[in-house]
């Protein structure tokens, strides 16, 4: 064997193996299962090719299954040491995944495995080289997300084809997603032509967030002052944090519709009838009042009306309970003074991203009613943008990705099919808007919805549902579970999906700290990118 | 001990082992080392597995001459024709050879010739000729009239001492032992043992 890899990279050979289950590698004496971890990659040398893998388990095996019942005396570390490798062995699996050219210099590009390689072939861990050849180098549209387990190499996310359709993090609590969402976003400022709409539940995204040792990190407007906006629905949280949020958003009563009150039934407790009642309600006053009208309706004596409209005694006290949370969000007035759809719309316009906070409202029903009511008046408007730039063969806009947490209170299966976040992912790029969507329990997301997502970024997940969930109709489901599983608890992803050849772990780059900084501004000097399009123009 | 000089020569030849007759009595080769001789054309590597002294004459015994001697070498003293009439002798086993520098570990062509002289390794041969552990698929299966395991294991102890990590050696030799005797643990066990210095 002249052409044996003499180096410490070597991990072992291919013994068996088909392309659906991976191959067998058995692991030289010398290494030890240890030292070894699932979702590390390798490559192996093939007789033609140089396959690019991942490591999706490790087993103990011994060349005869009597040296288990009997083994060699093992108390003797020499004896030890001689059987370690040799009558007892490590086995890994491997699922071969892209074939990387074997000639030096390349040819053509990655392709994916259609093969597997030969009998005895060497297994090594991958090299930098093989790992930048898979998914590339940094460049104008890759973003350095993190780096692959026990590697220095960078692995980077494609964000031009990541905008194009929507995404998703998942992970649960305290896993990274929040961290890794800023810096996504930050990569799609950097690399992508796309501005961004962010619902900011937890005040994290805008100025500044926290991080576990409540150190302060920066938000997009600190690293991005000239692209961002911060919009606020809360303006003692404002002076409570001395920050001047670019805009106050104010939502009139006369501007929530009874679909709004719909997608609310779970988080006010709404029954079935309550919602029937209330667009009932809505029809009967027939103009936009018709909310603060009910409201009024249930301080003075309603029985002509109850009576009228044939609701349940029941039914109306279920009503009352649940519209009356929302007179504690002091973000509802009556009518709103300034027009918060087309500010918001202005900005994206001019290439600037909005991050709306929430404030003190960091209550799941400010949530749902607030992203919902003006994701889909944003998404009607920007829709007829889009039709009318098609008609006139003029310039489309920029992608627009609208990002959510909490995304299963948005697209569970009862209601996904109805929502605007519904109806986005699936409508996928037709209309250049997208959603990124961040969950705890990917689980309580509707499976058509799953399967639209383009990418998705799995932190750890514990729950089997939630993993079933995220993995649902993905190649090598069993071996990724078993990667899944194993990830650390913070700060470390499964990716796989469309913005890169194939799944990938990786360590989440650090984000936070001075140095981390100075790589995630913008890319050109700070100027922010404007669209040559006049606002007049298109909003008149 | 002059390396440089013969110590003995053989007698009885194959092409897997042969007997060697020593120049000097009680002056044999240590079990388990490695000695080296001529055959035609080239050089040949081969095991000490079985060495003993005995009378030159087959069917000649010896008789005890020592009753109220102080030491055997009195016993020499007074029968001065003793030392022509016992010889000591040894058989060694044919583990590889060198033909023009590359050393094999597998049989020669031709076997080690008569009369041939054989000399004591030196411990820089012994290290070379133990760079590589194959001679080991030979030895495993010889029928030997020691016990070949206690010969492999003799072998490996001695060889181990020249090498500059002699326990790295011995795991090593000790993983060539557990790949051969993979079907068999119990051996692997007993000869394992059998390594340790
Ligand atoms: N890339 C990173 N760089 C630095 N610190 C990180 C990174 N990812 C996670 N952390 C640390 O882990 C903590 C938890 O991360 P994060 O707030 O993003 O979790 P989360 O998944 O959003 O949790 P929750 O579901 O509760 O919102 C952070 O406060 C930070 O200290
Ligand atoms: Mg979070």
């Amino acid at each position: 064997m002249t052409d044996e890899i003499k180096n410490e990279r070597r991990l072992g050979t291919v013994i068996s193996g088909s392309l659906t289950q991976g191959v067998q590698v058995k692991l030289d004496p010398a290494k030890s299962v240890e030292d070894i971890a699932v979702g590390r990659y390798v490559a192996i040398r093939g007789e033609k090719k140089r396959f690019f893998g991942m490591i999706t388990d490790i087993s103990l095996e011994a060349v005869d299954p009597r040296a288990l019942v009997m083994p060699p005396d093992i108390s003797d570390p020499f004896i030890a040491e001689v059987v370690s490798g040799t009558t007892t062995f490590g086995k890994l699996r491997v699922l071969p995944m892209q074939t990387i050219s074997a000639a030096a210099g390349g040819g053509e590009g990655p392709q994916p495995a259609k093969t597997v390689p030969a009998h005895f072939s060497q297994v090594e861990l991958a090299s930098q080289a093989d790992v930048e050849s898979v998914f590339g180098k940094e460049d104008a549209r890759r973003f350095y997300i993190g780096t692959p387990l026990d590697m220095e190499t960078k692995i980077c996310l494609d964000m031009v084809e990541l905008v194009k359709r929507s995404n998703g993090v998942f992970g649960k609590s305290g896993t990274g997603k929040t961290f890794l969402t800023r810096m996504l976003l930050i990569g799609m400022m950097q690399k992508s032509k796309s501005t961004s709409l962010i619902f900011d539940m937890h005040n994290e995204y805008g100025w500044e967030g926290t991080s576990e040792k409540e150190h302060k990190v920066k938000g997009l407007k600190q690293l991005f002052p000239g692209s961002v906006a911060v919009f606020s629905l809360d303006e003692s949280y404002d002076k409570r944090r001395k920050v001047k949020s670019d805009f106050t958003v104010k939502i009139g009563w006369d501007e929530i519709e009874p679909e709004d009150i719909q997608m609310l039934r779970y988080v006010l407790n709404l029954t079935e009838a309550a919602v029937q009642a209330v667009y009932e309600l809505a029809k009967e006053f027939t103009d936009e009042k018709w909310l603060e009208q009910t409201l009024q309706a249930f301080d003075s004596d309603s029985s002509v009306l109850v009576e009228k409209l044939k609701i349940h005694e029941g039914t109306w006290r279920n009503l009352r309970r649940g519209l009356r949370q929302l007179t504690r969000f002091k973000f509802l007035v009556r009518h709103a003074p300034e027009d918060t759809v087309k500010t918001i719309l202005e900005y994206i316009s001019s290439g600037k991203s909005v991050v709306l906070q929430f404030g003190g409202y960091d209550d799941i029903a400010a949530y749902v009613l607030v992203a919902n009511l003006l994701t889909r008046r944003i998404y009607n408007q920007w829709r007829e943008k889009v039709d009318r730039a098609l008609a006139e063969e003029s310039k489309q806009p920029d992608q627009l990705v609208i990002t959510i947490e909490e995304a299963h209170r948005f697209l569970n299966p009862e209601i996904a099919s109805q929502t605007i976040f519904g109806k986005i992912a699936r409508e996928m790029r037709k209309y250049r808007v997208t959603i990124l969507v961040i969950d705890q329990r990917p689980s309580g997301i509707d499976e058509e919805v799953m399967s639209q997502l383009g990418t998705k970024i799995i932190c750890l997940l514990d729950n089997e549902k939630d993993v079933d969930a995220v993995l649902t109709g993905v190649a090598g489901k069993s071996e990724l579970k078993a990667v899944l599983s194993k990830l650390e608890s913070k700060q470390q992803a499964l990716i796989f999906g469309h913005a890169l050849p194939m799944p990938v772990v990786v360590k989440i780059r650090e984000y936070g700290s001075a140095e981390s900084y100075k790589t995630l501004g913008p890319l050109h000097g700070g100027t922010p990118r404007v669209n040559a399009d006049k606002l007049d123009d298109l909003w008149t | 001990m002059d390396l440089d000089k013969q110590i003995a020569e053989v007698i009885e030849t194959s092409n897997s082992e042969f007997l060697a007759q020593c120049y000097e009595l009680d002056a044999v080769p240590a079990f388990g080392s490695l000695v080296k001789t001529r055959s035609r054309d080239c050089q040949i590597y081969a095991l000490v597995c079985a060495s003993g002294t005995h009378s030159i004459e087959q069917g000649r015994r010896i008789v005890a001459r020592g009753q109220g001697a102080a030491s055997p070498a009195e016993v020499f003293k007074a029968h001065p024709q003793l030392a022509k009439l016992l010889c000591s002798d040894f058989r060694a086993l044919v583990v590889g050879h060198d033909r023009g520098g590359v050393i094999r570990e597998y049989l020669p062509p031709s076997p080690a010739g008569i009369y041939a002289f054989v000399y004591a390794c030196k411990p820089e041969e012994v290290r070379l000729f133990t760079g590589s552990l194959d001679f080991l698929d030979l030895l495993i299966d010889s029928r030997l009239p020691a016990a070949t395991d206690e010969v492999i294991a003799a072998f490996l102890r001695f060889a181990s001492l020249t090498h500059e990590a002699p326990q790295e050696f011995l795991v090593k030799a000790g993983k060539g032992l557990a790949w051969l005797l993979s079907n068999d643990i119990r051996r692997l066990d007993s000869l394992l043992k059998r390594l340790r210095i």
